[in-house]
């Protein structure tokens, strides 16, 4: 069942020639119990995207079109109260940064506490008892010594913990999750990830945005992925069939480029050239200046249409025109 | 519990203490002054003017016979209410406005700095002594005019500080908890950006003293015969060559109360940081 359908959405900032957009024209479905991976390398938008499904946008930002359904409901056209009350509740977040995530000034379980009293009206003692269980669910050992602790008192692997712990304290239906173990050592990742997989999406049945650059990260846990480039969507499938065999020239450079025990001996490749600015993006493609398989006709808007090559599959590329 | 036992609990350092220590002994004694001193301070004795420390005038009495000791510990209550009166006064109109102005930015940030700005602009004593002016001479008007005066300084403090707290990544998750605007920065911007805020208003306790002592002095503040500290001195000034006590009294008083709050400002952000704070 869709949970998520995003469809063009469009988030612009003002700079001081206008808006641009750095979102620009993204659609990505994202079923119940299943994790889609957002992957692209930085700048590309991909946060942008999480802070305008969350509608946390920066000042100088906003949506300049298209609809973000959760459950068939338009969130882009939701009055900020509404917005307010599913934040937290229905839509959980956590960020790339666990040292810095947490509030330094109260208690662990405090703040696990605030989130469950404000959305559930738990009284204080329930509250207390909910946040222990949370805890000891992610699991941090002795958590009822936990709750008492400051942020700082805690590694960066149990703070994602707690925040991860937050995030899922009121059962939401989608947690967007912004680099979540980015700054994270490898065996502290493996676990939060599997946590996020096996409590979360499994047992709970939500579905889960994981935001990365890390194709790694991707290969493990997530079952359809998306490439982002420039602030668009260039392709989407199956993680398997993607990793595989990627249909578009981005996603097969950026598989080249990516670490492995191959390319560790040698070199390791680059995409040659650069992003294109936001205020001056091309009008085909955007990727077509660092392609080595540009045609004339990726200069033209054609060249943004999506094709389907195959069932599950999405790749804006001409390329791959039927 | 020992000196020591205090200190550990607080984790307060000796400066920090001592701080604490002159300042509560000193309002203690603002406190209790009608109650310990010996007389009235506006009692006249013209059979004792300009006495020596001694007997039963410890510090002297001044140029009418009054005691100079019940007179400073009267004036040190006038100070104490002026210095905590004015820094209370500043604090609540300038924590909230530069609360907002740090948090919100924006036109929001622009409304409420430019007045701030052209407020800073005025050296502080020219505005109290120009409000002093136009709204009168009583205590009370004094303390508001000062606290007036010295809120703008709060506000750009506040401000400051509010606008670090409210880059870190712990908002943007508060936000995404669904908690309002007014509760991120009730509950997570105001705590976290309070500290520099208190230094700040400690220090201006003791300009607030060393403002009222000033327009004492002059004449704008607090009116004869009620003693106050720089009334006291600028009274004492025409005698300071042959009663020195007349001026030395009050005047440390002053430091001492100066000096206190200082101490003590230094050691406040230690107490609201978890992380420097001691676990019992």
């Amino acid at each position: 069942m869709t949970l998520l359908a995003v469809k063009d959405l469009r988030t612009e900032f003002r700079t001081d020639g206008g808006w641009h957009a750095a979102v620009n024209g993204v659609s990505f479905t994202l079923e119940k119990g299943e994790i889609l991976g957002l992957v692209g390398e930085s700048g590309c938008g991909k946060s942008t995207v999480a802070s305008s499904l969350m509608r946390l946008l920066p000042g100088n930002a906003r949506i300049g079109g298209g609809s973000v359904r959760l459950d068939g409901a338009d969130l882009t056209a939701l009055p900020e109260a509404e917005m307010r009350k599913l934040r937290g509740r229905r839509m959980g977040m956590i960020f790339q940064n666990p040292m810095t995530a947490l509030d330094p000034a109260f208690r662990i379980g405090g703040q696990i506490e605030e989130t469950l009293r404000a959305h559930l009206k738990l009284d204080r003692a329930t509250a207390r008892a909910q946040a222990l269980s949370l805890l000891q669910a992610v699991g941090i050992a002795a958590a009822e010594e936990r709750l008492r602790a400051y942020p700082h008192e805690l590694s960066g692997g149990m703070r994602q913990r707690v925040a991860l712990a937050i995030a899922m304290s009121c059962n939401p239906d989608l947690l967007i999750a912004d680099e979540p173990t980015t700054a994270l050592d490898v065996t502290i990742q493996a676990q939060i990830l599997h946590l996020i997989r096996s409590l979360l999406v499994k047992d709970r049945g939500a579905g889960a945005l994981l935001i990365t650059h890390d194709l790694g990260v991707v290969a493990r846990v997530c079952d359809r992925v998306a490439i982002m480039y420039a602030g668009e969507i260039v392709e989407t499938g199956p993680v398997a069939a993607i990793l595989g065999a990627p249909l578009h020239p981005y996603t097969q450079a950026l598989l080249r480029a990516a670490p492995s025990d191959r390319a560790a001996r040698g070199q390791l490749p680059t995409i040659p050239g650069r992003v294109p600015p936001l205020t001056d993006r091309p009008a085909g493609c955007a990727f077509r200046e660092r392609c080595g398989q540009a045609v004339a006709v990726c200069a033209t808007p054609e060249a943004r249409a999506r094709h389907l090559p195959m069932p599950g599959r999405e790749v804006t590329c001409v390329r791959h025109a039927a | 519990m020992t000196v020591v036992a205090v200190r550990r609990r607080f984790a307060i350092d000796r400066g920090t203490g001592a701080g604490a220590a002159i300042v509560v002994v000193l309002l203690a004694l603002a406190a209790v002054a009608p109650f310990i001193s010996a007389g009235n301070p506006e009692t006249m004795d013209f059979n004792a003017i300009l006495t020596g420390p001694g007997g039963a005038h410890p510090l002297g009495t001044d140029n009418f016979g009054r005691d100079v000791l019940t007179r400073v510990l009267f004036g040190l209550r006038v100070s104490m209410a002026a210095a905590i009166g004015s820094v209370a006064v500043a604090l609540l109109i300038g924590v909230p406005l530069g609360l907002l102005a740090g948090y919100r930015r924006g036109w929001i940030d622009a409304v409420i700095m430019r007045p701030t700005d052209v407020l800073m602009a005025f050296p502080a004593i020219v505005l109290v002594v120009a409000l002093a002016g136009v709204f009168g001479q009583n205590l009370g008007l004094m303390i508001l005019t000062i606290g007036c005066v010295y809120a703008p300084i709060i506000v750009r403090v506040m401000r400051g500080a509010a606008m670090e707290v409210g880059t870190a990544l712990f908002i943007e998750g508060a936000r995404a908890r669904g908690a309002s605007h007014l509760r991120v920065m009730v509950r997570h911007v105001l705590p976290n950006a309070i500290s520099p805020v208190l230094v700040q208003a400690s220090a201006l306790m003791g300009v607030a003293i060393l403002t009222e002592a000033a327009l004492s002095f002059i004449g704008l503040g607090v009116q004869p015969p009620t003693p106050s500290l720089g009334l006291m001195l600028s009274e004492g000034r025409s005698y300071m060559g042959d009663a020195p006590w007349l001026v030395i009294a009050p005047g440390l008083g002053i430091v001492l109360a100066v000096l206190g709050f200082n101490l003590l400002g230094d050691g406040i952000p230690r107490l609201f940081d978890p992380a420097r704070r001691v676990r019992s």
